[in-house]
């Protein structure tokens, strides 16, 4: 038998430099309100949200992706053309094939960097990062760009009370790369089929298209989402996760500096932070009130705004944790690029 | 055996952690949600810290049912008995 050659990767890899893109769209409560029979207080005191970035037709998911990966690349101190891997998660590039990294590993420049999607939904960004590490150590890629991209606004019932308020669009990425010590912690991550339903699209491409015995909707197959048991999950199963991805880490509360939860609702932030014990000098994302719930963007951009705002340090140690749709989700520290 | 009175006492102070509702106003036929402004998001975290409390299992189905103090108590001495 003829003994393969194997790769050889770093020993150690972490995010090299984080970027973000917003949409320029900043969306009040009282824009709606009205569609849902809702009210500013009420949207506040069940999720924290003031307003949320709504993506304008210019702002594709593509669009959205290059501009963040441009400015991850250049905080990595890198060129595009040494991305040689390009992962990006998302739920809402409603053309299903080809992968939309392999787009923008194009227009971004790299020299044919391999590129494929992700789907894990909320969760995707963590997912993608656990992808890199693993690669980079493995060495089947040397520096790999993970994005994390939404526009759920195309998908989006804006007369459900209970999505309307809370989904947003933008597009956050990292660049993962070799390091002389581990910048990324053990990933813990799973998944729990029995809940499937729970935060869903409501319905299969056929049954809107229809058959002639059947005629289809015709109507967007929506997200929908039972909040209450997705509250309980999170708060409380997720805040378990986290525990575990600090001890697969070796790290204590105590050393821990930053927490970068989903921004899924500023309750579920809360709640957590509560059932895990944070002391109170660890810095906690809260960037939902202003961007809203942006799934799989969502960790990057509170990740992104933590750095620009000073609240994450060059070198502080963050817990990043993700969960949605699936259930499913996924969990690591890092240390900030 | 725990009494109707230390069941009550400690949901109170499950709730008065939770929501920031006085303890003392958490009586047997307070409502929850029209009493005590406890919404249906506080109600999930009671019930979660009221399950690991008393060591019984609340299901999401159950929880709708439960309206006032009075009808947490009772569930969960039942859920002890």
């Amino acid at each position: 038998m003829t003994t393969l050659t194997t790769s050889t990767g770093a020993q150690h890899a972490a995010i090299l430099g984080v970027g973000a893109y917003r949409p320029v769209r900043l969306v009040p409560n009282s824009d709606v309100v009205d569609a849902i029979d809702s009210s500013d207080e009420w949207i506040q005191q069940r999720s924290g949200i003031k307003t949320r970035r709504w993506a304008g037709p210019e702002e594709s998911v593509q669009m959205m992706s290059v501009e963040a990966s441009r400015i991850a690349i250049e905080r990595a101190g890198l060129e595009a053309g040494q991305i040689d891997c390009v992962v990006v998660a998302t739920v809402s590039h409603l053309l299903q094939t080809p992968a939309v990294a392999t787009a923008i590993a194009h227009e971004l420049g790299t020299d044919h960097a391999a590129a494929f999607d992700i789907s894990a939904a909320c969760s995707g960004f963590c997912h993608g990062i656990a992808l890199a590490s693993d690669i980079v150590r493995a060495g089947s890629a040397r520096h790999v760009l993970v994005v994390g991209v939404e526009r759920l606004t195309d998908i989006l019932d804006l007369t459900d009370r209970g999505t309307a308020f809370i989904f947003a669009d933008g597009a956050g990425a990292a660049v993962v790369g070799p390091s002389d010590a581990p910048g990324i912690g053990p990933v813990v991550w799973g998944s729990d089929g029995e809940q499937f339903d729970l935060i869903r699209q409501r319905e299969d491409w056929r049954d809107v298209v229809g058959s002639p015995e059947v005629p289809g909707s015709g109507v967007m197959p929506h997200l929908t989402m039972q909040g209450n048991p997705v509250f309980r999950w999170a708060s409380f199963a997720m805040a378990k996760i986290g525990q575990e991805a600090l001890d697969a880490a070796g790290v204590t509360l105590d050393e821990l500096d930053v927490f970068v939860p989903h921004q899924a609702n500023m309750r579920i932030i809360d709640a957590m932070a509560r059932s895990m014990k944070l002391p109170s000098r660890v810095r906690i994302a809260r960037d939902v009130a202003d961007q809203g719930n942006s799934s799989a963007a969502s960790v990057p951009l509170a990740l992104d705004r933590m750095i620009a705002e000073g609240d994450a340090r060059s070198g502080d140690t963050a817990l990043l944790i993700a969960f949605g749709a699936g259930l499913s989700y996924a969990a690591q520290v890092v240390t900030v690029p | 055996m725990a009494t109707t009175e230390e069941i009550r006492a400690d949901l109170a102070d499950i709730v008065n952690e939770v929501a920031g509702v006085d303890a003392d106003d958490v009586q047997l036929d307070k409502s929850f949600v029209d009493d005590l402004d406890v919404d249906s998001l506080s109600m999930v975290e009671v019930v979660v810290a009221a399950e690991e409390k008393f060591g019984v299992t609340i299901p999401d189905d159950e929880v709708k049912n439960l309206k006032t103090v009075g009808d947490a108590v009772a569930f969960i001495e039942r859920s002890q008995g």
